[in-house]
């Protein structure tokens, strides 16, 4: 479980966070929804310790992520972690990208790393892709490769920090699809991301935070469809959603 | 009776000497680029992961570009001699051109090291690596792809550079054939030998250079 | 004041021998100049040149930058001190430093140049030929303007290394700096003290010129 407790945060003196409180059960998908700059991709990037918080607590099945007794490096191998961009390492193969962790980490040798990694490619649907380099894939199968290298750490939990955002339409798809294949396998996930159907379809629970705060969450039928705050459904206006039959067919 | 002290021609072992000179010269650049280059390393990685680091050795680095070269090298001379540390040309060749290779490499190290994505640094983070594990599998080896021509540029102008060590008394290419040039007024021929030497190493290199700069912005 | 070895450090010496070298440093700095201005209209053509890819004058100044590029500066000046004298004529050596430095700073000037006529979209040159501009014309009031705007960092800097060239004179018996520190300590031989005051010097005119160049960007681009 991870429990974030009245998490502050601040660059500066520009406050990013305000008392954020939320918890993520084991087996969830929780989606973090908001406007640009309401704090989503900073609260991900707290919760593996990539950003130090000034205020409040984060834990990881009860350990303390910012405590600086915490072996970080061994709590990070619980989180896996996919960005919006510049994921798979440009220099190293596919293989290699996924392998490398696992042998200089968690010291596999080489031949088990390289088995272990070619096990992840064929499980997001690279398998044969493994001596290509990141340069000949197209941006859907790169994420796809970044989704594979953290999931070779064998983590707990999965964070996807606007992981389509940068995406051409037609490449999200093949995205989104194994990030539904990874739910329907029982990974805890926290999604912070713009696609509101993505998270109306699939999530469990969803977070609108506005200006550094949750102002409303629930279920995602409750959030998205009936959402009682107001700047709530100013945002989802926003939004413009669509009607789901379109989103299904597009994405097929 | 004529004397002919002044018009002496030149002689096959005057092609030995300038083969000295030239062997010579290779000695230099390549002592003082090693030196230079690991110094250079570690220097610029010190500079970009330390601000106080940075500021203290702004003036080294600014001061090093801001003198010429021929002063440096005098003042390596002088220095080293004063401080007791032997009479060796190769040494104070090998000072000099290695304290500004140094200097201009950290520069070249930092600018690279900054230009590799955050991201890919923080995603090696989160796979929990540690940041020695983060420096020597992902952003050296980026690092380097964007700061080799560079480097090679800089190696180049040290192997220009070290035509003036012959200040210091260092009989390198240049300054054999200038003494061959004050004895034998064979000019044209000398000089043609020295730049053919010059321009046959450094034209070929910073091509090769540029058309790796051009892979690498692909 | 004692060092090592019990070398004692004299400076007043140099301070006696000031006015020297600040006549060496008024050479430099005129050299520097000269060499700076005549090295940049000599690039101007010969950036314009190489963008044609083709013809004599791109033959030319192809064959310019890449001499000047890939020797060093040193033989540079040989080239002109000795080689011209090999032929019986023999200038003095505040010409062949004047020269060969000038030689240099248009040699790596015009790729300077090239680089910042690159970075110009091709349409300001149509459009002001389409105004009844003639080339050299369009490229005096419309394009080179553009140009020194955007490589204006290393174009200063290229001057500078130009400064750092003009010591070679000290090879050649001009009494620029440098050659005005070594005559002014070969009686004395204290020759860090009076080498470390010049590297102070020049340090000083190096960011003089820094300084004054930032001041001239300022002026003219008001930005």
């Amino acid at each position: 479980m991870i429990r974030i407790s009245n998490v502050q945060k601040a660059f500066g003196s520009v406050i990013v966070l305000k008392g954020i409180d939320l918890t993520v059960e084991k087996g969830e998908l929780v989606c973090l929804i908001g406007a640009s700059g309401s704090g989503k991709s900073t609260l991900l990037q707290c919760i593996n310790g990539l950003e130090p918080i000034q205020g409040g607590e984060i834990l990881v099945d009860g350990i303390s992520v910012h405590d600086p007794k915490t072996d970080i490096n061994k709590l990070r191998s619980k989180l896996g972690i996919v960005f919006q961009q510049y994921n798979a390492f440009p220099h190293l193969t596919a293989l290699e990208n996924v392998a490398l962790a696992p042998r200089v980490v968690t010291k596999r040798s080489r031949a088990v790393a390289r088995a272990l990694a070619q096990k992840h490619l064929e499980h997001v649907g690279l398998g044969d892709k493994g001596d290509s380099l990141p340069s000949q894939l197209s941006g859907g199968q790169q994420q796809r490769l970044a989704i594979a290298r953290a999931l070779a750490m064998e983590p707990s939990y999965m964070l996807f920090d606007e992981v389509t955002s940068a995406l051409d339409p037609e490449l999200v798809g093949e995205v989104l699809e194994t990030m539904r294949l990874l739910k329907s396998e029982g990974m805890t996930m926290v999604v912070v991301t713009h696609d509101i159907n993505f998270a109306r379809e699939s999530a469990d629970r969803v977070a609108f935070l506005c200006q550094g705060e949750v102002c409303e969450i629930g279920t995602a039928e409750e959030v998205i469809d009936n959402p009682r705050k107001e700047q709530t459904q100013k945002f989802l206006r926003r939004e413009n959603r669509k009607p789901l039959e379109i989103v299904r067919s597009s994405v097929a | 009776m004529q004397f002919q002290f002044a018009n002496q021609g030149l002689a096959w072992s005057d092609a030995y000497f300038l083969a000295q000179g030239l062997l010579n010269t290779v000695r230099l650049a390549a002592a003082a680029t090693l030196v230079g280059t690991l110094a250079g390393i570690v220097l610029g990685w010190l500079r970009t992961v330390s601000m106080t680091v940075r500021i203290a050795t702004a003036p080294f680095i600014d001061i090093l570009r801001s003198v010429p070269m021929i002063i440096q090298l005098i003042l390596a001379n002088s220095l080293l001699s004063i401080l007791g540390f032997g009479t060796s040309p190769f040494w104070f060749g090998t000072v000099a051109l290695g304290a500004w290779m140094s200097a201009v490499t950290a520069e070249v190290v930092r600018a690279s090291l900054l230009s590799v994505p955050v991201q890919y640094r923080k995603s090696a983070r989160s796979l929990g690596m540690n940041g020695y594990q983060e420096l020597l599998y992902i952003s050296m080896p980026l690092a380097f792809r964007t700061g080799l021509a560079p480097w090679i540029g800089l190696v180049l102008s040290l192997i220009k550079d070290s035509a003036l060590a012959g200040v210091v008394g260092y009989i390198e290419y240049m300054r054999s054939t200038q003494i061959l040039i004050t004895r034998t007024h064979e000019t044209w021929l000398l000089l043609m030998g020295a730049g053919l030497f010059y321009f046959l190493i450094c034209y070929p290199v910073s091509r090769y250079s540029r058309h790796l700069e051009r892979k690498v912005r692909v | 004041m004692f060092g090592m070895n019990g070398y004692q450090f004299y400076w007043s010496i140099v301070w006696d021998s000031l006015p020297l070298l600040l006549a060496g440093a008024w050479v430099t700095i005129q050299i520097t100049i000269l060499a700076f201005i005549v090295g940049t209209l000599i690039a101007m053509p010969m950036a314009v040149a190489r963008q044609q890819g083709e013809g004599w004058a791109y033959r030319f100044s192809t064959w310019w930058v890449e001499l000047s590029r890939n020797t060093p500066a040193v033989f540079q000046l040989y080239l002109f001190y000795f080689g011209l004298g090999a032929f019986h004529i023999n200038i003095p050596s505040y010409a062949a430093v004047l020269i060969s430095v000038s030689f240099n700073n248009a040699g790596y000037m015009t790729e300077i140049f090239r680089g910042g006529l690159n970075a110009i979209p091709r349409q300001q040159l149509s459009a002001s030929r389409s105004l009844g501009m003639t080339s050299p014309q369009s490229f005096i009031h419309v394009i080179f303007p553009q140009m020194f705007k955007v490589i204006f960092l290393a174009y200063v800097t290229q001057g500078i290394w130009g400064m750092l060239n003009t010591s070679l004179g000290m090879l050649v018996g001009l009494q620029e700096l440098s050659g005005a520190t070594q005559y002014a300590q070969s009686a004395s031989f204290r020759t860090f003290e009076f080498f470390l005051v010049t590297a102070l010097i020049y340090y000083l005119i190096a960011k003089g010129l820094q300084f004054s160049s930032h001041l001239a960007f300022r002026l003219i681009y008001r930005s």
